[in-house]
């Protein structure tokens, strides 16, 4: 192969029911960074049917070139169909560099587009930049968050890489920034579709598993009311991350059960815990100080959270947790 | 009915700790542990012995002490265990692992392919698929739940973020499970007894049917650049800031720390 003839950046952009998810606009600020240092352009893959109409949305967050492949087989996901347009796609484009969300879609299809195209996938990256020697350099946590490892694949391409919801910062999005759009006829074997989606249900999300998070925004006492934990709720949103608490919002009802932290509920050691108006009994500190980084967000300084945090801010959390919010959304 | 599990020993990762005095990982006394969504994996193919007489085979890729988490699923009532160890596999990354795993699989007959979603060593989620793509059959990651018709069949429930989604196949395919899908059962007595005495069969890269080409590090694209710890944890700091500043610290914090970009 050839390695000089892949060029680009380019970014999966994931839709479900037509409606572009925010990690593959985190993505396409992400990508300009890289693009930049490569001096390459900026593409994004669209894949589905009637979705065209979002492609002025994937430049306007900074695709130079949207890609789209329009095609009523493509209407939901199911893992071949994608896996033929993608690979379609790479073998006419031949990108450098292949950006997709660490989504159950990305993680589904990332694979097997990177065993059929024979080259390396590096999933859950947490950064992303390019050496001096211009390879990507993907950096992701290993041994369940206790070791960093940078990943390289020199000999292949693209160079793959998946990357969380909420690791990335998307720009702000720009509606006269113009760019490219190219419709991609995929040319599918339809003979190799052969699962067949009966149906999708949507579920109030409810059931993850606090334990299994990565990033947990948690909540106490401090929280006040309804309107605090719906402060809480928004910022887990724009990071990926699931609300959990103490034994007092639990038993205030803000919060079920399965979701508190401590003694009596669920020891977690997630990558990122937000201890908001938590003041820190030690029951609760049982079920958390192993937690990756601790930010703990308290009005009273003298608050026990305070000695196991790894950053600690004295303050209101509200106003915090809001401007936050905002921040990390843009 | 055949169903083949792959499975993988890895350490287990909630007991590991960082030395504080010089920041590395301390893996000495951790207990090995067969993958949580392989051994929820396993679970299923053993619900489908139970319930449609099928026969399960569980497969590992893996160093000679790799033997015990076998000899732990036969205890448990698999019928057959391999143990594909040599040292032209060491050094491979998911690709090559998959390739290792697929030239195998090419030597037994199977119906159904069952692996974890993923390890909770390396959280990648791309050998199953990998595996799929190799032997070129179906696959439905991310299975909550399944359902077989007893002729060829396969309903499953897959998890997605915003619910769930039901999909249908045929065998022969490959469904990578979560560990939350099926809760293990415990060994049996008389199952550990005929683990004890039972073959674990080893496979070196003679008996599997993939070029060489394919496997260990010289079959894998990625390399491991550097690793590092993310370091002792020092004393906290704490701060007493306006709202703009506290914002402006912990997002400084956090991209410090690799948690955002």
């Amino acid at each position: 192969m050839d390695k000089n003839l892949y060029k680009g950046v380019f970014v999966f952009a994931e839709q479900r029911h037509g409606q572009i998810q925010s990690v593959s606009l985190e993505l396409l600020g992400k990508a300009r960074d890289l693009a930049a240092d490569l001096n390459e352009k900026v593409y994004a893959i669209l894949l589905g049917h009637n979705v065209q109409q979002e492609a002025q949305q994937l430049i306007a967050h900074g695709a130079d070139v949207v890609i789209c492949a329009d095609q009523p087989q493509l209407k939901d996901y199911l893992t071949e169909p994608y896996t033929q347009a993608m690979c379609q796609i790479i073998e006419a484009f031949r990108p450098d560099i292949m950006l997709i969300g660490a989504t159950t879609m990305g993680r589904d299809l990332g694979p097997r587009v990177s065993a059929r195209m024979s080259t390396g996938l590096t999933a859950d990256c947490t950064k992303l930049e390019i050496s001096d020697d211009k390879h990507l350099l993907m950096t992701r946590p290993a041994f369940g968050g206790n070791l960093m490892a940078t990943i390289v694949c020199k000999e292949h391409k693209p160079q793959m890489s998946t990357v969380r919801p909420g690791v990335m910062q998307r720009l702000t999005p720009d509606t006269l920034r113009e760019g490219e759009i190219h419709m991609f006829q995929p040319v599918f074997d339809e003979s190799r579709f052969k699962v067949r989606l009966v149906k999708s249900v949507k579920e109030k999300n409810d059931k993850v598993d606090i334990a299994e998070a990565r990033i947990l925004v948690s909540c106490g006492r401090g929280i006040g009311n309804a309107d605090g934990l719906e402060l809480a709720l928004q910022l887990a949103r724009c990071m990926d991350a699931q609300v959990s608490g103490s034994r007092a919002v639990v038993d205030a009802g803000l919060v079920d059960h399965s979701q508190q932290v401590g003694q009596t509920g669920k020891t977690v050691r997630p990558d990122l815990y937000f201890a908001v108006g938590i003041s820190g009994a030690i029951q609760h500190l049982a079920g958390m100080e192993e937690s990756g980084y601790i930010v703990a967000i308290n009005k009273d300084k003298f608050a026990p959270i305070f000695q196991v945090a790894d950053l600690g801010i004295v303050g209101d959390a509200a106003p915090i947790l809001k401007l936050l919010s905002e921040r990390l959304k843009n | 009915m055949n169903i083949i599990v792959c499975i993988k020993q890895v350490p287990d990762t909630s007991e590991i700790r960082i030395d504080p005095v010089n920041g590395t990982l301390i893996r000495d006394g951790v207990p090995s542990i067969i993958n949580p969504d392989d051994k929820a994996g396993l679970e299923l193919a053993l619900q489908l012995k139970d319930s449609h007489g099928a026969h399960v085979t569980v497969i590992t890729m893996g160093p000679p002490q790799a033997d015990r988490a076998l000899r732990e699923a036969l205890a448990m009532g698999a019928h057959r265990a391999i143990l594909l160890t040599d040292r032209k596999f060491a050094g491979a990354d998911t690709l090559a692992t998959s390739h290792t795993l697929a030239g195998a699989l090419r030597k037994i007959s199977y119906d159904l392919i069952i692996t974890g979603r993923q390890a909770i060593d390396g959280d990648t989620a791309q050998v199953g698929p990998q595996i799929a793509e190799h032997l070129d059959l179906p696959q439905i990651s991310y299975l909550e739940h399944l359902t077989f018709d007893g002729q060829k069949t396969i309903t499953a429930k897959r998890a997605i973020e915003e619910g769930y989604e039901i999909l249908e196949t045929q065998t022969p395919c490959v469904v990578t499970v979560l560990s939350s899908a099926y809760k293990s059962r415990y060994m049996s007595v008389k199952g550990i007894i005929h683990a004890y005495a039972a073959e674990v069969e080893c496979w070196g890269a003679d008996l599997i049917e993939v070029k060489e080409e394919y496997l260990g590090l010289k079959g894998s694209p990625t390399r491991v650049h550097k690793a590092f710890s993310r370091g002792v944890k020092a004393a906290g700091e704490l701060y007493e800031l306006d709202t703009q500043e506290a914002v402006g610290m912990i997002v400084s914090k956090l991209k410090e720390k690799f948690i955002i970009n």
